[in-house]
């Protein structure tokens, strides 16, 4: 235990997921310093048919900015989030960045739950432990927490949450309900 | 090529790519440096290094992440970890990825995360 201690800094990654214009980059920005971080991909065989490349045969990178944000628990402890690109055909850096992941934010908008499916499989799959935000836009009709449950036909351990991603309170409690869900996950592994 | 890079348009950045930094070359001993590592400066800078290599040590001076150095040099992380694999390979830094993720996310550490983000 006393290695933790040693010089190197613990980091943390934390994802956040979820479908196109669903709140991630408010999310991250609400409670922590968020930045740009470039990263230049090849095309995968996923982003065939998806990106249209007719003229364009020479691109076959794409650049793709991810939200980055990191929160300073302690001089030597850091969380780092990642918005993750909600699109399928950017899987292949969603296997890199939950690596190791601590664990994943599904935001989900009760008006297109379908978009967050994919992010929620993924997770699934990967046994990447992952909490489900409601992001409750303006006025948008409020649905119990069971029924999102129900809808998305989730296992009963895992949290679901309405929020509100421009406060930075509600995205502190969807943080720590993470973070709390993960450290369930390790110690019934243990 | 002009010294002010010519954008494109928003998706495509800049005209000059970050590649032709790095000689067009996509791969480097640095590819698997996850983005938490951190990276730091070691031993003595040769005077030769380029514009870029000597931002890298003047920012890993204290220890950083290869995100936030990403971010600093406003540079792709691919071009930026096949800058820190050659870097590596000539003794400039070291980069630990020991700290990368959960594995060595212990029940100590999440309690004092849980703690520090209700301190927040």
């Amino acid at each position: 235990m006393d290695s933790v201690l040693s010089e190197d800094p613990v980091a943390l990654k934390i994802l956040v997921a979820g479908g196109f214009g669903v709140g991630k980059t408010t999310l991250v920005g609400s409670i922590s310093e968020i930045k740009p971080l470039r990263t230049e991909e090849v095309l995968s065989d996923r982003g065939i048919g998806v990106d249209d490349l007719d003229g364009v045969e020479a691109k076959n990178t794409t650049t793709v900015a991810m939200d980055f944000g990191r929160i300073t628990i302690r001089e030597g402890l850091v969380v780092y989030l990642f918005g993750t690109p909600g699109q399928e055909r950017f899987w292949f850096m969603w296997d890199e960045l939950s690596h190791g992941a601590l664990g994943a934010v599904v935001i989900a908008d009760t008006r297109r739950l379908t978009d967050c499916f994919p992010s929620l499989d993924y997770f699934e799959q990967r046994g990447t432990p992952f909490v489900v935000a409601v992001n409750c836009f303006d006025g948008a009709a409020q649905h119990s927490v069971d029924d999102v449950r129900i809808a998305l036909d989730l296992d009963d351990n895992v949290p679901v949450m309405l929020c509100d991603v421009r406060r930075r309170t509600s995205a502190k409690e969807v943080m720590i309900t993470l973070v709390e869900h993960s450290l369930r996950t390790l110690t019934s592994a243990n | 090529m002009s010294d002010s890079p010519q954008w494109f348009d928003e998706e495509a950045g800049p005209v000059v790519r970050p590649y032709a930094l790095i000689r067009g070359r996509t791969r480097s001993s640095g590819d698997t440096f996850d983005l938490v590592a951190t990276v730091r400066a070691i031993g003595d800078p040769p005077g030769e290094l380029g514009p870029e290599q000597q931002l890298i040590l003047r920012a890993a001076r204290s220890p950083i992440s290869v995100a936030d150095l990403a971010v600093e040099l406003d540079l792709p992380v691919g071009v930026v970890r096949v800058l820190l694999g050659d870097m590596r390979d000539h003794g400039l830094i070291s980069v630990s990825s020991s700290s990368a993720g959960g594995t060595r996310a212990n029940e100590r550490i999440l309690k004092e995360v849980i703690n520090g983000l209700r301190a927040l």
